[in-house]
């Protein structure tokens, strides 16, 4: 995918005018904050839970390489196949290997962000594979060669409307050419649409939530049973996880499951939590022949032992994202990148370069509420503090922010010269605004009156003031 | 929390940069309020600010030589109070992360930290203030600083205090616990967003039909009365610190006349 993160204000601004992503993004706020705040409200232990949760976290991250060795091993022992692949190039490359040792013309695919990073699926298309998405909203997007703007409602910035002309535009092929408006019907169709894929597919990809060492075990959470489906009808499945998924238990896995769906949407559970262990048995039912999982690190393990490696904690649950108002005003895409909200602009800088992603971490009053309802505590603003930190060192910061900063350190540095330009400063900004009380245009501080009116200081500074009440005994 | 020592609390106001030049009557305000509650109050003069807007803008150095100005001049008080969740939780929270690792800082920046509070929490929980014949009124809405409710844990507080005041009605606002947008520098490098998170969160205090605006922090109100104006919207914006003081009746922020 096309990075476009460095046009973040830009992005940002057109964003702000356009309709159909306020309408879209102003409903998260209403939607899924209250309910979530409603299950973990329902569950008395929840936030005990998050602490469990932050703590194990940290301890898989301390013995990564021993959890995932010991799953590679109950891999092997299930009759499955690990790939580690320490690049998206090679990631991509032994995904399309499996997908042509297996013949593939059709490959269906579940929900997952792992594939979006290496964005699999335009190197599947280009090598003559047709990738389908089969989660509803990944498969809106895919029709509209979008990305996702959000992590788990991929296509929350599309409007019904919109899904009927892609649909319209898409599925005179099968045979289906009627404009449907009503969204029960919309599903259907689409239901119609991919069942023929589920059937047709020589692999199904899935990414995993969890991958669970001590059974070989890969896991997914989904509300639409489309994973199902994808990992259990074709031949082979690939299961594409990123390093930091594997957990050492089944139990340990209960305790993130317990808090990713209440902390994403509100509910107790996903709908649907799959469990895949090694290909088909002697006396299994169904399952596929072939069973991969595709470990990709691609930038992860230079993160453990900084100050950034509670990132690698992340469900992808979202929440950060649901909370935050900057995401809500200006929606996924503005991000630029897969991730968007507090993780994309935590996590976006490392992997695809500060420069690149400056503003991310940048645009964020630091309200707090994202580390406030993150499941496992991620501590979003301060790494997002830390790249700040990181450009304003490597003069990614640009000059006159670097210039302004250092002005105002000047004097605040040196209390008395301080005091005499607080003092100037006051009279001076209150002579400016006359009787009215505001000033409208600040000529060095357009930031601020090009939205707003400067409300005027009183006129001496409380330091003056109170310096001469002191003198003159109160 | 033990029995609050009442009398003789020698107390350190941090006066905050924004109310030094922007709103002094707050600091005053603050003062009346301390006094009132049985403290001895000093204004150590040394003081600028501490440091946030270049802890926030990735300017470590600056933020670290502004903090150690700031817990020279503070050395010896009984507490630290400041008008603002946003500067308290700065000096108890983030003054701690900046000189992590030096141990010969750490053992002045923790004592600190312990000491240090938010203006209505400390009159509140510490102090066990309640106001007194002071009235006003009006109808209220109170805005939480993101600082102060999520650092510095003050939420009730400011409520309570306000419900001792003679004729004021307290009308909370929708999504009351969300950012007004304005950041410090946020505000002004990322205009946009923040003109659309400061129109949201005026929509909701002007839907609670009250006439009155208070919050504990200065930048927050300075933006939220300022984009008020811009928008030709009727509503008086006071600090907390102010309302308590029984100075309810002076022109809010961005009124002039004063």
């Amino acid at each position: 995918m096309q990075v476009t993160s460095r046009h973040f204000k830009k992005g940002a601004h057109e964003a702000l005018h356009d309709e159909n992503i306020q309408s879209a993004f102003s409903r998260v706020k209403s939607g899924f904050p209250l309910a979530r705040a409603r299950a973990a409200g329902e569950l008395p232990e929840f936030e005990g839970l998050r602490d469990e949760a932050r703590d194990l976290k940290n301890h898989i991250l301390q013995n990564l390489d021993y959890y995932l060795e010991y799953f590679e091993d109950q891999v092997l022992l299930q009759g499955g196949r690990v790939h580690w692949c320490s690049s998206y190039t090679e990631a991509r490359d032994v995904v399309l290997a499996i997908c042509k040792e297996a013949n593939a013309k059709t490959v269906t695919k579940g929900k997952s962000m792992i594939t979006e990073e290496m964005a699999l699926n335009d190197h599947l298309e280009k090598n003559g594979i047709e990738p389908i998405e089969t989660d509803l909203g990944e498969y809106i997007i895919q029709l509209a060669h979008e990305y996702p703007s959000h992590i788990i409602a991929p296509a929350l910035h599309k409007t019904k409307e919109q899904v009927t002309e892609l649909f319209h535009e898409n599925h005179g092929k099968y045979g289906l050419t009627e404009r449907i408006t009503d969204p029960q019907a919309l599903v259907n169709e689409a239901r119609q649409v991919l069942r023929d894929k589920y059937v047709a597919a020589d692999v199904g990809i899935t990414g995993a939530n969890f991958l669970i060492a001590e059974t070989g075990s890969t896991v997914i959470v989904t509300n639409e049973g489309n994973g199902d489906l994808t990992q259990s009808l074709p031949k082979t499945h690939i299961a594409v996880s990123s390093i930091e998924k594997v957990v050492p238990t089944l139990e340990d896995a209960s305790l993130f499951l317990r808090l990713l769906a209440r902390s994403a949407t509100g509910q107790e559970m996903s709908v649907y939590t799959t469990f895949s262990t090694g290909p088909r048995r002697m006396e299994d039912i169904d399952g596929p022949a072939n069973f991969h999982v595709v470990l990709v690190d691609s930038g992860r393990s230079d993160l453990l032992g900084t100050d950034k490696q509670d990132l690698l904690r992340c469900l992808k649950c979202g929440a950060c994202m649901n909370h935050c108002p900057v995401y809500q005003a200006v929606g996924g895409h503005t991000y630029g990148w897969v991730y968007p909200g507090p993780i994309g602009a935590a996590l976006n800088p490392h992997m695809i370069g500060l420069e690149e992603a400056r503003d991310l971490p940048n645009a964020s009053t630091f309200c707090g509420r994202c580390e406030e309802v993150c499941p496992v505590r991620i501590p979003l603003p301060k790494i997002m503090r830390h790249w700040r930190e990181q450009a304003f060192e490597t003069q990614v910061t640009p000059k006159p922010e670097r210039w302004g900063i250092g002005i105002w350190a000047f004097f605040a540095k040196r209390p008395t010269l301080y005091r005499l330009m607080t003092r100037i400063s006051a009279r001076s900004l209150k002579g400016m605004a006359g009787k009215k009380g505001v000033i409208r245009k600040l000529p060095l501080l357009t930031g601020w009156s090009s939205v707003r009116d400067f409300p005027a200081p009183e006129g001496r500074t409380f330091m003056e003031q109170w310096k001469k009440q002191s003198q003159e005994g109160k | 929390m033990s029995t609050p020592e009442k009398k003789n609390m020698k107390v350190a106001l941090f006066v905050t940069c924004l109310v030094d030049l922007n709103r002094p009557s707050v600091g005053f305000a603050a003062v009346k309020l301390l006094e009132a509650a049985g403290c001895t109050i000093m204004v150590p003069d040394v003081q600028t600010c501490c440091g946030q807007i270049a802890y926030n803008s990735g300017d470590k150095e600056s933020a670290k030589a502004i903090a150690s100005q700031v817990i020279r001049a503070f050395e010896g008080f009984d507490y630290v109070v400041a008008p603002s969740g946003s500067c308290a939780g700065m000096i108890r929270h983030h003054y701690k992360e900046l000189f992590d690792g030096d141990d010969t800082m750490m053992v002045a920046v923790e004592e600190l930290s312990a000491r240090t509070y938010e203006l209505t929490s400390f009159l509140h929980d510490v102090c066990g203030y309640a106001p007194r014949d002071v009235s006003l009124e009006t109808s209220l809405t109170y805005h939480d600083s993101c600082s102060s409710l999520r650092e510095m844990k003050v939420r009730d507080q400011p409520r309570a205090l306000l419900g001792g005041i003679k004729g004021l009605e307290l009308r909370e606002a929708e999504d009351r616990e969300a950012c007004c947008g304005f950041g410090g520098t946020f505000c002004m490098k990322y205009s946009e967003i923040s003109e659309k998170m400061v129109d949201t969160k005026i929509d909701n205090l002007i839907a609670s039909g009250a006439k009155t605006l208070a919050a504990g922090d200065l930048g927050c109100l300075m933006n939220i009365a300022g984009r008020l104006k811009r928008r030709g919207a009727d509503m008086k914006v006071l600090h907390v610190a102010e309302i308590l003081a029984g100075m309810g009746d002076k022109p809010g922020l961005g009124e002039g006349g004063n």
